[in-house]
């Protein structure tokens, strides 16, 4: 069973990891976007472990639909709507127990990635980061570490692709080559998440 | 690199307070980020409220005043505003007449929008949304997020700013922004890369000798870099791709901006090479503007925005504005 504090800790696990992987994601960002993705994800998951600190949310939904409600306060670009969505529609989805399992936190997390889609009107393919969050949400209802991998798959195979949704589709076939900024960063958010269930394992 | 800056974590709430101390006649939200006519809300007045990312100013805060915005929101640097100053903003100029939020057709600054829009109407605040999408080198299919909103969002606050001033009914003021955008096309060509305070290197590299055609206003690089035009030949390429979408059958406004880099010296010299073209293709111009109106940081360049006018738009074009960056009449 997963409880409150897994998901607090999954939520430091994205900040820290945002914070080490700013400078990479906004390099990526520079190529086929406007060079803040880093700096803009770091300014809201600083935001969050600051929101989740002060208010102690007690469910896991809760922590969830906060770390959500924060992104969107504090982030802006399409990454505020996009994250706050993801999150706020898989702690929606986990209702209001104490504690959730596996499966339930698979099925919540396919929610609010299929609002994600439904938000920016993207699909498979569009070169986004949808691209890492459609093969997590899938492999997610196995294994964490099964999650991950397929976000840093979905990620790395967005290189060759061409942006059809958000800043990098004005380039056209210009896009062509770079990996994208946001798959990479939905990448981090489930390494992070497959990180935080193996700690608690060693445990 | 070198900026006139502090930390680039400050730079727009330094560039704002800056604003306050220059323009007493706005007010100036430095922690929520909001600028307003000091006078907001207007009693009986439908309220404009636009915004996007800093860095493209004088757009949108300096466009704030009678005639014009009731209020911007300025995001981070190239990145749209959160739906937290909209909604505060949309709250602050609201006199019950509603508001028009004036969206550049970027994916950020859409999104936050129609969040704020939600929100607003939970406030039981009236919301109607303009989206400006002009830029014709983004061809508007599926294969895109759809055309960039560029220099029309100036001809769209200005006409419905004077509009929404004498007291029309916030569907009406909506109608002729989105009549304003139909009727608006742009190009815009970048002779240099910008540098963002955060990243502090160019984002593109563009050698002596290029150009890139087809830009947008935040630094990214257009559709086709080729070898550099003379400003007749920029003119030529730029005012044709414009009139092969907008094909006018009357007078136009022209808008001919600078990125930021490039001196009005240029600027003006491009100006002259636009109207011979425009001379050529039997096009009258009824207003110019010619200035840095709708930048991106320090990239040079510019570009053109034509929008075919008639006699109402010409007359709320003329009508009296007093703004930081845009003033005439009364």
């Amino acid at each position: 069973m997963l409880d409150t504090d897994f998901f607090r800790r999954w939520m430091a696990a994205v900040a820290a990891s945002v914070e080490r992987e700013a400078n990479h994601l906004t390099e990526l960002d520079s190529a086929i976007g406007d060079a803040d993705h880093g700096s803009n994800l770091q300014r809201g998951f600083t935001a969050v472990t600051a929101v989740l600190e002060k208010d102690s949310p007690a469910t896991p939904g809760a922590v969830l639909t906060l770390a959500g409600r924060q992104l969107i306060s504090t982030v802006g670009g399409a990454s505020g709507p996009l994250y706050g969505t993801l999150l706020r529609r898989t702690g929606k989805a986990l209702g209001d127990g104490a504690e959730v399992t596996q499966d339930q936190l698979a099925q919540a997390f396919a929610a609010g990635v299929s609002a994600v889609g439904q938000l920016g009107g993207a699909q498979a393919g569009d070169k986004t980061m949808l691209d890492a969050l459609l093969p997590a949400a899938e492999a997610l209802a196995t294994s964490f570490d099964g999650a991950a991998n397929a976000a840093r798959a979905g990620a790395e195979a967005t290189v060759p692709l061409q942006a059809r949704k958000g800043r990098a589709s004005y380039l056209g076939g210009r896009s062509i080559g770079h990996q994208d900024p946001g798959a990479t960063s939905s990448a981090l958010l489930v390494e992070a998440l497959a990180a935080t269930a193996a700690d608690g394992a060693d445990a | 690199m070198k900026m006139l800056i502090n930390v680039p974590e400050t730079v727009v709430a330094d560039a704002l307070r800056g604003m306050a101390a220059a323009h007493p006649e706005l007010t100036v939200d430095v922690e929520n980020r909001v600028v307003m006519r000091r006078d907001a809300p207007v009693a009986g007045k439908v309220g404009l409220v636009s915004g996007g990312g800093s860095g493209h100013e004088p757009l949108h805060a300096g466009f704030v005043g009678p005639g014009m915005l009731s209020a911007a929101c300025p995001g981070e640097v190239f990145t749209s505003p959160v739906p937290d100053q909209m909604l505060r903003a949309a709250a602050a100029v609201d006199s019950g007449a509603g508001v028009l939020f004036v969206v550049k057709n970027y994916t950020g600054d859409v999104l936050n929008f129609e969040m704020a829009a939600e929100l607003a109407d939970d406030e039981g605040i009236q919301v109607a949304q303009v989206v400006v999408d002009d830029d014709v080198a983004v061809s508007d299919s599926t294969f895109t997020a759809g055309r960039r909103g560029t220099g029309a969002t100036l001809f769209v606050e200005k006409i419905a700013g004077a509009l929404a001033d004498e007291g029309a009914p916030l569907e009406r003021v909506a109608a002729v922004a989105r009549q304003v955008n139909g009727a608006s096309r742009s190009f815009g060509v970048a002779l240099g890369a910008v540098t963002t305070p955060a990243k502090g290197s160019p984002t593109f590299d563009l050698p002596a000798g290029e150009l890139e055609l087809g830009i947008g206003i935040h630094g990214e690089p257009g559709r086709e870099r080729r070898p550099m035009m003379t400003s007749g030949e920029i003119a030529d390429f730029a005012v044709n791709a414009v009139l092969e979408d907008l094909r006018p059958t009357g007078p136009v406004l022209a808008l001919v901006n600078g990125m930021g880099a490039t001196p009005l010296l240029e600027l003006y010299g491009f100006n002259a090479e636009v109207h011979r073209v425009l001379s050529q293709r039997g096009v009258p111009v009824a207003r110019t503007l010619v200035g840095n109106y709708v930048t991106s940081l320090d990239m040079a360049g510019c570009s053109v925005t034509l929008c075919q006018v008639d006699e109402e738009l010409l007359r709320l074009w003329d009508a009296p504005v007093r703004t930081a960056a845009l003033r005439w009449g009364r």
